[in-house]
């Protein structure tokens, strides 16, 4: 049975990672999570972010936020994915995109070119 | 919308976006009706602003605050013979206390009624979203699936609620419960 108390495990765990978590993240996931967004799938986007980010042990290093309608509300589910200046627009993503995002932008730093918005306007 | 959950993750948006420090998201069911109602203490909306939300033509041109979430979710429950209810308090009415809630009446049983959905990860996604919010969420049918995040805070201490860990526990706690629902 799952209990609440279990939760006082999670945090004893927590805190001993503190030191590590100090650092900030250097890359940010932003999923785009209005009425447009959600209505077009960005809610499993967003679950396979938090979930691809947790099991590549990235924790602390990149961050997954939510923000409201960017504005190009044809191409959602619309993820930004932040890293220093750089900005790299993904749209219509699908949890499988996902996961090759994770594997190549994210862990290796290689722009997947043909999930990005340049490649959907040609 | 394809289900009610993705319907009420956008309405509690409205909710956060109002600056609500709790969003409470009751489902209560009976062999034939679905009621939902998701109340929150955020700013509230003017008299004139809960007229013209379930508008889309007015909303859209006028606003960016509400958009066409209300009036999707009105469709949703009125296309089953139900009704969408919008009551709502603001700080300059000289009420006390200001908020909104949002109650929607489905009629199960008829054809045009949407399925629920993946409820959990609409729960999951919120408190991922928006950490230093309280939730509550109770979804009764012949049992009750409960979860408030003030207990959980109560434990977890400075431990922010969208640690992976943390969102992985809701997940589980919450199936759970719904396997004995």
């Amino acid at each position: 049975m799952k209990s609440l108390a279990e939760l006082a495990a999670i945090r004893e765990k927590m805190q001993s990672k503190v030191n590590i978590r100090e650092n900030g993240a250097t890359m940010k996931v932003v999923v785009g999570m209005a009425t447009c967004g959600i209505s077009a799938g960005a809610r499993p986007v967003l679950n396979a972010f938090v979930e691809g980010v947790a099991n590549a042990g990235l924790t602390g290093k990149v961050s997954v936020s939510q923000t409201g309608c960017i504005g190009i509300c044809q191409y959602e589910p619309v993820v930004e994915v932040f890293s220093g200046e750089e900005k790299v627009t993904y749209v219509n993503m699908t949890t499988e995109k996902v996961a090759k995002v994770i594997e190549d932008h994210i862990k290796n730093g290689k722009v997947v070119t043909e999930y990005t918005i340049g490649a959907a306007t040609k | 919308m394809k289900e009610l959950s993705l319907n009420i993750l956008d309405i509690a948006m409205n909710s956060v976006k109002a600056g609500a420090s709790l969003i409470s998201i009751k489902i209560d069911e009976s062999d034939d009706k679905l009621l939902i109602t998701i109340t929150d203490d955020g700013c509230g909306m003017s008299e004139d602003m809960v007229k013209r939300v379930t508008d889309p033509f007015c909303t859209t041109r006028t606003t960016r605050k509400v958009g066409l979430g209300i009036p999707f979710y009105k469709l949703a429950a009125e296309q089953t013979g139900g009704k969408l209810e919008i009551n709502s308090k603001t700080k300059e009415n000289n009420d006390a206390v200001s908020g909104t809630e949002v109650k929607a009446l489905f009629m199960k049983n008829h054809i045009d009624c949407l399925p629920l959905g993946d409820i959990i990860s609409t729960v999951c996604t919120l408190i991922q979203g928006s950490p230093d919010i309280n939730f509550e969420f109770s979804h009764k049918y012949n049992n009750e699936v409960y979860l408030s995040t003030a207990e959980m805070r109560q434990i977890l201490g400075d431990i922010p609620l969208n640690s992976p860990d943390v969102l992985v526990w809701v997940r589980e706690y919450l199936n759970e419960q719904y396997e004995s629902f």
